[in-house]
């Protein structure tokens, strides 16, 4: 789950790390009335799950409250890569001596938490990675131990010669960590931590993922969930526990298991068809959530045909069978349905749907090419 | 012969009072696998009636169930609060290979026992895994039994129902299996590609491997290096998540495309360059191996 920046900055916040103040408003008038209470310069950020805000316009200086404005009524209402910007966070401007770079990931290769940091600062650290590599410093944390004050001293030491904003720094640096932990994160990342003219150390940007597994024990955390932005099919999929991707095709994909959901999807365009979607049902034969996933698949306007690609294991054919049959008979469903089902007790399965009138296909291959037909045809 | 599990794995089942844990313990029973103890935490002294009505001890913690039946194998069917710890326990416990099923495990709580687990000598499998299979022998996990064979082919993926469809066909073309690890599809886990093409290079009765990959992360990328350097058996590959959009989890934990890393087409590129044969379909993987054989 991704968050905003100003929740990010909040978690921030409760570990110690100093962030300038700011207010969040989805109005050009509250904008102005922050942008005054604060006086002086600010910033007004449009607040979107993307990055590359600055870049498409979505960052603004503000001289005046009635430019902060100005700012935020063009900012609010935008689409930043297909995203429509709701809020945006307002700002006190800061003094800007220098720009460095902090983050921490959970690696897979490594297996724990990863800091890199960087003396260059507000740029994209996959880009400096992959040009200048040596201009990142990296410490895997063990996660036996945490983070260990001499190691983020020796990562602020990295970016600062000055003894006392390295100091500073390696304190923000550990409190990163724990706001990292603490958030259960899977990435945190200050871009840029800044100077100030004063030598002040202080994060004016921030990002953050939490891992999704986190969810279940950190309600403070979960509620921080802002559905603004995402298709309703994937929030109504998340409720019903599906899992579920919207793409841009017309074959509906509704398979069991997220490899073989892939592989269908990979098959449909190797037969020359789009996938409208990415779906795992899971491994049961529940009726349930087979209605669910035809409610999902059937809102999308641009689906012409429902492929159905199911693997009977330990849940058998016939009962996956039955559960599809039953399913379609509890929503009408105008579309063409085809359906393979291979496994454990497949003629069986196979028999059933005949019986109920769907075409019935074993074959992976065979079926993505009839539903790729379908749609094409229809 | 087969990799990590065989006639003498004795296997401890954690959560084994659960409606997944009680189901695939009966399962694996029926399959001919030695179910030696179970540990639910508070139903110490109960027992467990398998299929056949075998009745398998319940203990409240893996040290008395180590102690008492000398089991050196767990299973975990602990749901994700406790399975973190539950990898932990076990790892301290005796047992030499740790084969975690359930799904949605914290990825920080992985971080803590797969160093945990280093520290021991442990070997852990998954999480979020199907398990594994060594037909005719032993099963562990929730691998459908019914479409496996006993055969010489080695079989490896970080998918569950990709893998089972692989297997069918090998298996209805009269190639079994020597054995079939699935191992998961999580950011962090404990046994990668390289380790099960080491123990199936290792293997005497293992002739050739398919492994299964999918979108995320760079393990097929390296395990292909140690095809190309380490392994004289033929490898077949498949990559799933060729039509999946960067920064989407496709239902997998680890199954993303972080911004240009971990595609499908870098990785079906590293296998060709290290010559291994790549199915193009699922389809595909039965002709490829049967090539390899010829």
């Amino acid at each position: 789950m991704n968050i905003h920046e100003y929740q990010a900055k909040e978690r921030f916040r409760l570990a110690g790390i100093p962030v300038p103040p700011g207010e969040v408003a989805t109005t050009p008038e509250e904008a102005e009335a922050i942008a005054r209470k604060f006086g002086g310069m600010t910033v007004v950020k449009a607040q979107v799950h993307s990055g590359g805000r600055g870049k498409a316009g979505g960052v603004k200086l503000a001289k005046t409250p009635e430019e902060a404005r100005e700012h935020a009524s063009r900012i609010l209402g935008m689409d930043i890569k297909g995203l429509k910007v709701e809020k945006v966070l307002v700002t006190t401007a800061e003094d800007i001596a220098s720009e460095a770079y902090v983050g921490v990931l959970v690696d897979r290769k490594s297996q724990a938490a990863t800091f890199m940091v960087s003396a260059e600062g507000g740029v994209d650290i996959e880009e400096v990675a992959h040009t200048n590599p040596d201009a990142i410093r990296k410490l895997t944390v063990d996660p036996r131990y945490g983070l260990l004050p001499h190691q983020a001293l020796w990562l602020a030491n990295a970016l600062y010669d000055d003894p006392a904003v390295m100091k500073q720094a390696a304190k923000i640096i550990g409190q990163l960590y724990t706001a990292f932990v603490d958030s259960g994160a899977s990435m945190a990342e200050i871009n840029p931590l800044i100077v100030t003219d004063k030598g002040e150390v202080k994060a004016i940007d921030a990002k953050m993922s939490i891992d999704d597994n986190e969810l279940f024990r950190r309600k403070d955390v979960a509620d921080m969930r802002d559905t603004s932005d995402e298709p309703a099919a994937e929030i109504k999929a998340r409720e019903a526990g599906l899992s579920f991707v919207k793409l841009d095709g017309d074959v509906g994909c509704c398979v069991n298991g997220a490899g073989l959901a892939m592989a269908t999807m990979d098959l449909v365009k190797y037969y020359g068809g789009e996938p409208a979607n990415f779906l795992d049902i899971g491994g049961s034969s529940n009726p349930d959530k087979v209605v669910s996933a035809l409610e999902i698949i059937t809102s999308d306007p641009s689906v012409k045909v429902i492929l159905f690609n199911i693997f009977g294991g330990i849940t058998r054919c016939d009962d996956v069978a039955n559960g599809i049959v039953t399913a379609t008979q509890r929503i009408d469903i105008k579309l063409p349905i085809v359906i393979r089902l291979t496994g454990t007790n497949e003629e069986l399965g196979v028999q059933i749907l005949e019986k109920a009138g769907f075409s019935a296909y074993t074959s992976m291959d065979e079926v993505v090419e009839k539903a790729v037909q379908l749609a094409k045809g229809a | 012969m087969a990799i990590f599990i065989d006639n003498d794995t004795r296997l401890v089942v954690q959560g084994i009072t659960g409606r997944d844990g009680s189901f695939h313990t009966g399962q694996m029973m029926e399959y001919g696998t030695q179910v030696v103890a179970g540990v639910t935490p508070g139903k110490g002294g109960q027992t467990f009636e398998g299929p056949s009505g075998k009745k398998v001890p319940i203990f409240n913690t893996m040290d008395e169930a180590v102690a008492q039946t000398g089991a050196n194998t767990s299973v975990i069917y602990v749901p994700p609060a406790f399975a973190g710890d539950a990898i932990l326990e076990a790892s301290d416990s005796g047992v030499k290979l740790v084969v975690a099923i359930t799904e949605g495990i914290p990825v920080q709580d992985m971080a803590k026992a797969h160093a945990f687990a280093r520290d021991r000598g442990v070997r852990v499998l998954g999480p979020n895994c199907p398990g594994l299979i060594s037909p005719g022998k032993c099963k562990v996990g929730i691998l459908p039994a019914q479409i496996v064979a006993e055969g010489p082919i080695g079989l490896v993926s970080r998918s569950g129902t990709l893998t089972y469809e692989a297997v069918y066909q090998l298996t209805n073309v009269g190639l079994g299996q020597t054995t079939c690890v699935g191992i998961g599809g999580d950011p962090l886990i404990g046994t990668n590609f390289i380790d099960c093409l080491a123990a199936f290079e290792a293997d005497p009765d293992t002739t050739a491997v398919v492994m299964i990959g999918e979108i995320g992360g760079t393990d097929e990328q390296e395990a292909a290096d140690f095809v190309s350097k380490k392994m004289s058996k033929p490898v077949v590959g498949f990559i799933a998540g060729q039509t999946a959009p960067p920064g989407r989890r496709m239902g997998h934990a680890g199954a993303i495309i972080s911004g240009s890393a971990g595609t499908a087409a870098e990785k079906i590129k590293a296998f060709e360059d290290n010559g291994i044969a790549v199915a193009k379909r699922p389809a595909d993987i039965v002709g490829l191996i049967q090539n390899a054989l010829a």
